[in-house]
């Protein structure tokens, strides 16, 4: 495989900085730009972006390094990651990976030797209710079969480009099992936009206000008052922001609302916008969402034809406001927000201290709102349906209600909307689980519930949760969610403070080693002790619920790491006799002398 | 009364705006600190100078003062937290201080023996990071950079050069040069940049000395950090007479 020419590279970033702008905060959109055409990005577009763009070189290669779908090195023609939340693994991801790389005679990380294929896994890419799932060339495919993965390999080996691929195995499903307040509502007529220009901006808030929104990104915070501080900040440009940035692993319902339900969300943060005074809004899209990229840009070209976005919406001089979607790339913590808006101006997605807060100073250091998917849709429903309309449903401190994504052991995964206020058992009845051993709210960074708190209820004051729920069943070993999740979190974390950096890593080493039959009962308290630092120290949401997922099984399910452990309190990380194996491969020896004995005690049965 | 806070019972003044940290630095109360230096923007990312508000732990350097609020800087948890957050940095990089010519004039070997960490405890990561020696007058020995990023801010706020910067993430985090070959000779870095003297580790040193005072009679040697203050005060001493 040849690398592109030099003028042809030139030539792409030239026509991409002339399309995209020539501003630093342009970076990263151009970046995947050129990574989407080349496969990688060359040394030569690094070069000429950092001359045009006043960043350094090294700024333009600490970005690739960072985002894990920028890369410095050519992938493969076809690029192809496996999605690998627990979801997926349970439903055999690594057995089709497995599959794949041996019909394509190569290693399952790696580039074949040709440079036509790359196989590799990803974090969670969204798809969970129809997985497993992989994305090739950043294109998702869904439902994978053996069957399915031989004509892939077939494909990949007859070199036919994805567009001639069967269209079918990139079909995304909705999976809209049950509707409540907001998708039984649903009719995208512009009605709350057209209410707000009756009553104005003030009515709207105040609507807001006594709906008792809450952000749907699972923290919580009260809409209205978020738009207030924004709408109250001093003169001068403010934007709004939509976090599509949906990474927690398990949860896909933004999937689904950007996809049938994009005119509200639009209508959203429209009416967001006209409350708070901003004439600039982004659309975050995950890179695993990048399919969804045409379809967002017909809709926001259909409602400018409109007259609901641009410039005198709804014929109203001076109620101007624009949306441009920017992607990401393969980055968990862009969806803490204050990150999300570093990634935005083109850097590396590292948390800002805080305060002071987005919505004092976010974009380009001005106000800004950053809301959920979900929280832009339920808020163009209020102002269209009215407050009361939406807390006629939920509990006091849980206004209307919450859009989850059901997955894992159970017969009919999907969206599922509930009023706030749902028992966890509900859902689980709905979605057809059976024989549940744990359901996993809120994702990786959620909460672990046992049995006994199944009665437990959806709502911000017991489960606060942005939608995830993942469901075992009784044949599952929860120690391979424990390992899943710890592995993503200690690639995910941005790298920016020490207890999550360095902490992330030790738990996720930990609990390889309890895997592996080699762990203490000091191990464990290890985990205790490191999960808690990690917990009260870390700089931002992603380390400090980082080791919930530890924490709570070790409380709720400590057979899960029981059973595996040796009886010892104490066993060394460093295998002694286990680092001489390359001294007897020299040696040619393997004879007992050639071996340290095994002095400590172990449990009978137990994995050594 | 206004604009008075408590840390650990003591009323201490401050001034609208001021950090924990700013507060307690002019009131000549120490709380310990690595990627904090007030001649820049605070960072917040060492976790070291964390502290108890109420409930909540939050750094010192970045959380503003507020009228009445009662910190307490000194309680068994923080210490046990700051303990653990060096303990970490220890396991993450290569720190052996027992060969390095930072060893007593180290700021994170001070901090580490303020907080009571008096041995390694996590398993250690022992990265592979080569020694950069392409400067004439600088090395830069990759293992044992904390991320602090006192040189990337100094070099881009106060030397205007954006020598330096952050690449890669989590673990995998490490510094980087900015120059054609990534190499620190290759880079406009001089011996006269303030990038060249704010590490608070031995990751960044001066070449043609070494050990012109024997460990043991240095300056964290002699008395503790929480008395002697940064290295910032002690440039002369640490880096000798250029």
């Amino acid at each position: 495989m040849g690398g592109p020419q030099v003028s042809e590279v030139q030539g792409f970033v030239t026509e991409s900085l002339g399309r995209r702008g020539r501003v630093p905060e342009h970076l990263l959109q151009h970046l995947i730009a050129v990574q989407q055409r080349f496969g990688w990005v060359p040394p030569v577009a690094v070069e000429s972006l950092a001359a045009e763009l006043d960043v350094t070189r090294t700024q333009v290669r600490a970005a690739i390094a960072f985002y894990a779908f920028l890369h410095e090195r050519p992938r493969g023609d076809f690029d192809i990651l496996f999605s690998d939340n627990i979801t997926d693994r349970m439903l055999g991801n690594r057995h089709l990976l497995a599959r794949l790389a041996k019909q394509l005679g190569m290693g399952t990380h790696e580039t074949r030797a040709d440079g036509r294929v790359t196989l590799g896994l990803t974090s969670c890419t969204g798809m969970c209710d129809q997985g497993p799932a992989l994305l090739v060339n950043g294109r998702a495919v869904t439902g994978l079969t053996a069957e399915r993965i031989d004509r892939i390999a077939a494909l990949v080996g007859e070199c036919v480009p994805l567009e001639r691929w069967p269209g079918d195995y990139f079909r995304v499903e909705d999976n809209v099992r049950r509707r409540g307040l907001l998708l039984s509502n649903a009719d995208a007529d512009g009605a709350g936009l057209r209410k707000l220009v009756d009553q104005g901006p003030a009515a709207a808030l105040a609507e807001i206000e006594r709906s008792g929104l809450r952000g749907r990104g699972g923290a919580g915070f009260t809409t209205a008052l978020k738009w207030k501080f924004c709408r109250e900040a001093p003169e001068g440009d403010r934007y709004v922001v939509c976090n599509a940035d949906e990474g927690e692993p398990g949860t896909f319902k933004d999937r689904v609302l950007l996809t049938s339900y994009a005119d509200l969300v639009l209508e959203g943060m429209t009416i967001c916008a006209a409350v708070v005074g901003a004439r600039r809004g982004f659309i975050y899209l995950r890179g695993e969402y990048a399919y969804l990229l045409p379809h967002l840009e017909s809709v926001l070209a259909r409602r400018r034809a409109e007259g609901l976005l641009g410039e005198s919406i709804l014929g109203q001089a001076g109620f101007d406001f624009e949306i441009a979607v920017h992607l990401g790339a393969g980055a968990y913590i862009c969806g803490e927000e204050s990150a999300l808006i570093e990634s935005l101006e083109g850097k590396r997605g590292v948390t800002r201290k805080r305060p002071p807060f987005p919505v004092v100073s976010g974009y380009r250091d001005r106000p800004t709102v950053v809301n959920n998917v979900e929280t832009f849709l339920a808020a163009a429903r209020v102002v269209r349906w009215g407050g009361y309309w939406f807390r006629g449903e939920g509990t006091d401190q849980s206004a209307g209600s919450k859009i989850l994504s059901v997955s894992g052991d159970c017969a009919r995964p999907g969206i599922y909307e509930y009023p706030f206020g749902t028992p966890v058992r509900r859902v689980l009845i709905d979605c057809g689980a059976e024989r549940t051993q744990a359901v996993q709210v809120s994702g990786a960074a959620g909460t672990t519930l046992a049995p006994a708190e199944f009665d437990r209820l959806i709502a911000f004051e017991d489960l606060s949760t942005a939608g995830s729920f993942m469901v075992f069943d009784q044949s599952r070993d929860l120690l391979d969610m424990v390992q899943n999740f710890a592995a993503f979190f200690a690639h995910e974390s941005c790298g920016f403070c020490t207890p999550c950096r360095v902490g992330g890593a030790l738990l996720r080493n930990l609990v390889e080693k309890v895997a592996a039959g080699q762990a203490s009962e000091h191990d464990l308290a290890e985990l205790r002790q490191i999960g808690g630092v990690m917990r009260q120290t870390s700089y931002c949401g992603l380390g400090t619920t980082a080791p919930n997922h530890i924490l709570n099984t070790l409380d709720k399910f400590p057979d899960i790491y029981r059973r595996r452990l040796r009886s010892a309190d104490y066993t060394p990380s460093f295998d002694l006799d286990g680092a001489l194996s390359e001294a007897r491969a020299i040696a040619g020896r393997d004879d007992d002398a050639a071996h340290i004995p095994e002095t400590l005690p172990t449990t009978a049965g137990a994995a050594v | 009364m206004s604009n008075h806070f408590t840390l650990d019972g003591r009323q201490l003044p401050f001034v609208a705006g001021q950090t924990i940290m700013a507060a307690a630095q002019a009131a000549g109360v120490y709380i310990p600190h690595l990627c904090h230096n007030p001649d820049y923007a605070p960072h917040g990312s060492c976790r070291v100078c964390l502290v108890a508000v109420g409930r909540r732990q939050v750094s010192a350097c970045t959380t503003p003062v507020t009228e009445g609020m009662a910190v307490d800087s000194r309680c068994e948890s923080i210490q046990a937290n700051r303990r653990a957050v060096l303990q970490m940095l220890f396991a993450e990089g290569n720190h052996l201080c027992p060969a390095c010519e930072r060893s007593g004039n180290c700021q994170l070997q001070a901090v580490a023996y303020y907080t009571g960490m008096l041995a390694p405890h996590y398993p250690p990561f022992f990265p592979r990071r080569p020694v950069d020696a392409s400067h004439p007058d600088f090395i830069i020995d990759f293992g044992r950079c904390i991320l602090c990023e006192l040189c990337v801010r100094a070099s881009r706020d106060h030397d205007g050069k954006r020598v330096f910067a952050i690449s890669g993430r989590g673990l995998a985090s490490h510094l980087v040069i900015d120059s054609p070959s990534g190499l620190l000779g290759d880079s406009d870095f001089a011996a006269t940049d303030r990038a060249a003297h704010v590490c608070p580790t031995g990751a960044i040193l001066p070449k043609h000395k070494g050990f012109e005072h024997p460990i043991g009679e240095r300056l964290y040697d002699r008395e503790p950090i929480s008395k002697v203050g940064d290295l910032r005060a002690h440039e002369d001493e640490v880096d000798g007479n250029e």
